[in-house]
């Protein structure tokens, strides 16, 4: 059942255990030989993917490659966008192709943002398969998309947001529920 | 953080003088992203302008300009209309306005125009509901080939703020050397004109008061960290200005000897397409110290950051 969201669902030490967990489911589905790369979906899914990257290596002593993905240009509302919205550059300085690709997020909603980041990521490569981590899964899903990690599990109403801030561009851990 | 909050806030690329540091910014800013685009070993197209309609309309020849805005059009997957003036109907007497009226009725999003007269860009603009971008109006301006100089420089040498540059040659009659000078001036850098007296007109520093005329490039060449040498544009009347080219080459071409007056690290620029042994020798435009093909690379993510910019219809809008 999903837990029922307190105004913090989230402070920085549980932030960090829940990654290492994430770490740790992550690193046990592996197969043997596999190749594992992290693509963090800009903005905030980069420093997660960033610290995941850390936690993995800690673990399994192998090169886990993290990469920048900017989603804007393969967004599905981008034509009825008022303004353009400013596109960060994608960083995917090694090859995709037959790794295994692991979408870092972090919050999973409606599914459109993992949908765009498939078609921009596949524009990079054909991995050998994607597997989709998110730190707080809130529902309301408006595509047939899940996560295969989720740190959290929310039951989130329509009218109110989940805010999650990491120290690397917020300054402090913290995952709330928020009224928009 | 501030910068997810900005919105480019212009309809039209009509100069690079209705433009803030900010504006610049945010588009060269833009221009890295579509770099990576450029750069990606496979798949060198993204969906940012599916659906978008973009003319090129070009009255005056180019082959460059030209053809760097096709692939970046290409790039954003457009949908691409490549107007000529040598065959339409303009040679059978219809006025630049019923032309745009004309196009109007395609229902165009983005219309990339080059005209000889510097008001045409404004007066389309102002008939039509699509986004204008200037691909160089006469002597007025070539905004793109502005940024694409920028962005070179700021790539190679970190930022714009503080850089002593030479622009050198034929002042008057260059489009893109009014549009480098609202963007460098604008940014912080400190710009030498060179030239010839007749060829560097002093109101220039009526307008772009920070700016220095010198006419002895061999005085100033010690202390530039670039040198942007234009064109020796004969086909739009340089010679008229200057007794000979023997003579103009004796006093304003980059070569050998010039070159080792310069700092070793000097960046030569040159907007092309070059005269080899007029106003540049083989030996510097091919030599280490030029970033000419780097410019030519550049326009492409460049002219995509323009595009991409001007492609989403704002509610406030500042012409």
């Amino acid at each position: 059942m999903p837990a029922a969201p307190g105004p913090c669902p989230m402070d920085s030490g549980q932030m960090e255990a829940v990654l290492r967990r994430l770490a740790g489911e992550l690193t046990a589905q592996l197969r043997p030989g596999e190749e594992v790369v992290l693509l963090g979906i800009r903005s905030r899914g980069l420093p997660l993917a960033e610290r995941l990257g850390d936690l993995i290596r800690q673990t399994t002593g192998g090169p886990v490659p993290v990469g920048a993905l900017d989603i804007t240009l393969y967004r599905d509302d981008l034509t009825e966008m008022v303004g353009s919205p400013i596109v960060r550059p994608t960083e995917i300085p090694f090859t995709l192709k037959d790794r295994t690709v692991v979408l870092v997020d972090d919050v999973l909603f409606t599914g459109r943002t993992v949908r765009a980041a498939l078609d921009a990521l596949l524009d990079h490569g054909r991995p050998r398969r994607v597997l989709l981590l998110v730190l707080a899964d809130r529902g309301g899903r408006e595509l047939p998309i899940q996560a295969d990690f989720a740190g959290l599990t929310l039951d989130v109403a329509q009218g109110q947001r989940v805010a999650v801030r990491v120290k690397e561009i917020d300054g402090e851990d913290r995952v709330t529920v928020e009224a928009c | 953080m501030s910068a997810e909050r900005y919105t480019f806030p212009h309809k039209h690329l009509l100069g690079i003088e209705p433009l803030s540091a900010r504006d610049i910014t945010a588009l060269l800013d833009q221009a890295r992203a579509f770099e990576e685009v450029c750069e990606r070993p496979d798949i060198k197209i993204v969906p940012a302008l599916r659906k978008k309609l973009v003319v090129n309309l070009f009255f005056e020849n180019s082959t460059r300009t030209r053809n760097s805005f096709e692939i970046a059009e290409k790039r954003l997957s457009a949908e691409i209309i490549n107007f000529d003036a040598d065959t339409s109907s303009l040679n059978k007497g219809e006025t630049l306005v019923d032309t745009a009226l004309n196009l109007e009725a395609m229902h165009p999003d983005l219309i990339v125009m080059r005209h000889s007269a510097p008001g045409a860009h404004a007066l389309l603009a102002r008939h039509m509901k699509a986004s204008i971008v200037n691909a160089g109006d006469g002597a007025h301006e070539h905004p793109t080939q502005a940024l694409l100089d920028a962005y070179t420089l700021r790539k190679k040498l970190g930022q714009l703020q503080g850089l002593r540059i030479a622009i050198v040659g034929d002042i008057r009659n260059s489009r893109v050397v009014r549009s480098n000078l609202w963007l460098l001036t604008r940014m912080g850098a400190k710009v030498t004109l060179v030239g010839p007296p007749t060829l560097v007109p002093r109101e220039m520093q009526a307008t772009w008061p920070t700016v220095d005329i010198s006419h002895d490039l061999d005085a100033i060449l010690p202390q530039q960290d670039v040198v942007m040498m234009l064109r020796a544009q004969f086909e739009r009347g340089t010679g008229a200005y200057i007794p000979g080219q023997g003579e103009y080459s004796r006093y304003y071409q980059l070569n050998r000897e010039r070159m080792a007056r310069a700092r070793k690290d000097v960046v030569v620029l040159h907007p092309g397409p070059i005269n080899r042994g007029l106003e540049i020798t083989s030996e510097v435009a091919d030599g280490p110290n030029n970033l000419i093909l780097d410019q030519v690379t550049n326009g492409v993510p460049v002219r995509m950051a323009v595009l991409y910019l001007l492609s989403h219809p704002h509610g406030e809008q500042v012409p």
